[in-house]
């Protein structure tokens, strides 16, 4: 099972990325996922978190995430040592930063794309270059689920995000 | 067609498919997004409802009751302190015989205020006379939205009917889920056809009073109603199955019972974790198995009983305390096991209150607790027997 723990902000859609990927990874007959909040009460600005399971067989174990494979961080000030401890061996984590001095991080400057694209959250982003970095669902996948799940009016701006920082975090 | 719905959201999409009447419910979390969306599909003309907005959960129900008697098929929803609200209606319903269908988010009742999911809201209703089912997951949930109104309508039953869907852990995780078609639909559940109304050609008294006398024919009859509910439901089972091509297994949910020693009793989406971790044990050599309570209401005493008659112990896992006593799952296993002679020892353990996460580790320990005969009558999983907190 790979398992993915999203780290966000109340309001950055860090859940809407953990749904997408979840939605674009269970399209294929065979494969199967589960996506949840952090839950609870919901405010703007609070740290959120939330949890995407892929398996390729169907996912019983409804617990929160203790080790993941990826650590996907929307905003960097969320960022803190310990987070290295929810990691399985082998597990990255990916941050939204243009601050190189986290090296021993996957360090992507999202902020910068999702400003090129004129989107005002980076979730689509950080998708987008998780895909690319890890290859664990499709870009064409995504793009599925974005025209599936999101509002018609940002679907595609939110495709671009996908499709660029795919291919740019393709490129580290 | 398969989507990716929480189970909130796959509720809703069954309820859609069950066309229900009339929709009256006040929203409460974890419960809202039912509601949401199935204002939504009213407003958008994908279900022709008649939505009623009200002003509390107690005329929520009693708006559901009123188009019951009116011989129309009623949906509402709640949670928690909104089900504590309903409560006086809940017993109206079960004795008027209306066969409406709520769906109940499992959550936590105050104080300590918390909206996080336990069950100790439904099971605090189990004597109000409702059928009481636990979903596990979101397909589940959809099937049972369906098979509620199959069973809760059918002639011989005719008694009200409460969906349970473990708050955010189920209401609010996605999966994936088979939405079946309209027509598939329309094929499984007949239109609602009941003498039970109010009806201007063929008068007669409705929700009376009943004396000394008669009362206790009438709760004789609604206890009865409630048994002749399990053959409806392995019928609407079958039926199901013909149609959807998923089968279900009547009140309980066995898991590599036939042979184990050591079983674990639970209800709810906890149970796919401990039929994983039976798993995991069988690898290592222990004889694990799970058994999944369905249906609450009626309760499955024989079913249950013969499953763990060989086993060496059983553990019953709730997310319910009875306080001064034990678990009330607890209390109504050990009621079926005594009765059917099975002296199997039993405990008791009680976790997830408030919505606390129920680790690997946690269910490993229930196991290994029970197997050396160490585990307490009643445990609360995460605290120690006398720890000064």
């Amino acid at each position: 099972m790979t398992e993915i723990l999203w780290l966000g902000r109340g309001g950055q859609g860090a859940f809407t990325a953990a749904k997408i990927l979840g939605a674009a990874y269970a399209a294929n007959p065979e494969s199967h996922a589960l996506a949840f909040p952090s839950f609870g009460p919901e405010r703007r600005g609070a740290p959120v978190r939330a949890f995407t399971k892929l398996d390729s067989k169907p996912i019983l174990d409804r617990s929160q995430t203790e080790k993941a494979d990826f650590i996907m961080i929307l905003d960097e000030t969320l960022y803190s040592a310990h987070l290295q401890n929810l990691l399985k061996p082998g597990g990255k984590i990916l941050i939204n930063t243009r601050n190189a001095e986290l090296k021993q991080l996957i360090p992507f400057d999202g902020d910068s794309l999702a400003k090129e694209l004129k989107l005002p959250v980076v979730n689509t982003v950080m998708l987008g270059a998780l895909a690319g970095i890890s290859g664990i669902v499709s870009v064409e996948n995504l793009h599925q689920a974005i025209a599936d799940y999101m509002p018609v009016k940002i679907q595609e701006k939110n495709k671009s995000a996908v499709q660029k920082a795919a291919e740019e975090a393709a490129a580290l | 067609m398969e989507k990716f719905l929480s189970g909130d959201e796959a509720f809703a999409e069954g309820i859609r498919l069950a066309c229900p009447d009339v929709i009256s419910a006040y929203p409460i979390t974890p419960q809202t997004i039912v509601v949401e969306k199935l204002s939504e599909m009213v407003e958008d003309g994908s279900l022709d409802a008649e939505f009623i907005h009200v002003e509390s959960e107690h005329s929520a129900l009693s708006c559901a009751m009123g188009a019951s008697a009116a011989g129309v098929r009623a949906f509402t929803a709640t949670s928690s302190q909104g089900l504590l609200y309903m409560a006086e209606c809940l017993y109206y319903a079960s004795g008027g015989r209306f066969p409406i269908v709520m769906m109940n988010a499992n959550r936590s009742t105050a104080l300590p205020w918390n909206i996080y999911g336990d069950q100790r809201d439904s099971l605090s209703q189990l004597d109000s006379g409702w059928i009481q089912a636990y979903a596990e997951n979101a397909q589940e949930s959809l099937d049972l939205a369906l098979m509620s109104y199959y069973i809760a309508e059918h002639k011989t039953v005719s008694t009200p009917f409460m969906v349970n869907l473990d708050g955010f852990i189920l209401t609010h995780t996605y999966e994936k889920v088979d939405v079946p078609t309209p027509e598939q639909a329309k094929r499984f559940l007949p239109p609602y056809e009941t003498e039970n109304k109010l009806d201007l050609d063929n008068p007669k008294n409705m929700a009376f009073s009943a004396g000394p006398d008669t009362n206790y024919i009438f709760k004789y009859k609604e206890h009865a109603a409630m048994f002749r509910a399990v053959p409806v439901i392995e019928e609407a089972e079958t039926k199901f199955a013909e149609i959807f091509g998923r089968q279900y297994s009547g009140l309980i949910d066995a898991y590599k019972t036939e042979d184990a020693e050591y079983i674990l009793i639970t209800l709810g989406s906890i149970a796919g974790l401990c039929r994983e971790i039976a798993d995991t044990l069988r690898e290592a050599g222990v004889k694990a198995g799970v058994l999944r309570i369905r249906y609450m209401r009626p309760f499955p005493a024989k079913e249950i009983a013969e499953t763990v008659r060989y086993a060496k112990a059983v553990a019953v896992l709730e997310k319910d305390i009875s306080f001064g006593n034990e678990g009330t799952v607890f209390t109504n296993v050990n009621s079926a096991l005594h009765s059917a002679g099975i002296t199997v020892p039993a405990y008791n353990f009680i976790g997830g209150l408030g919505g606390r996460d129920i680790s690997h580790q946690d269910m490993i320990s229930i196991f290994e607790k029970i197997q050396s005969g160490t585990a307490n009558h009643v445990s609360f999983i995460g605290i120690e027997e006398g720890e000064n907190l």
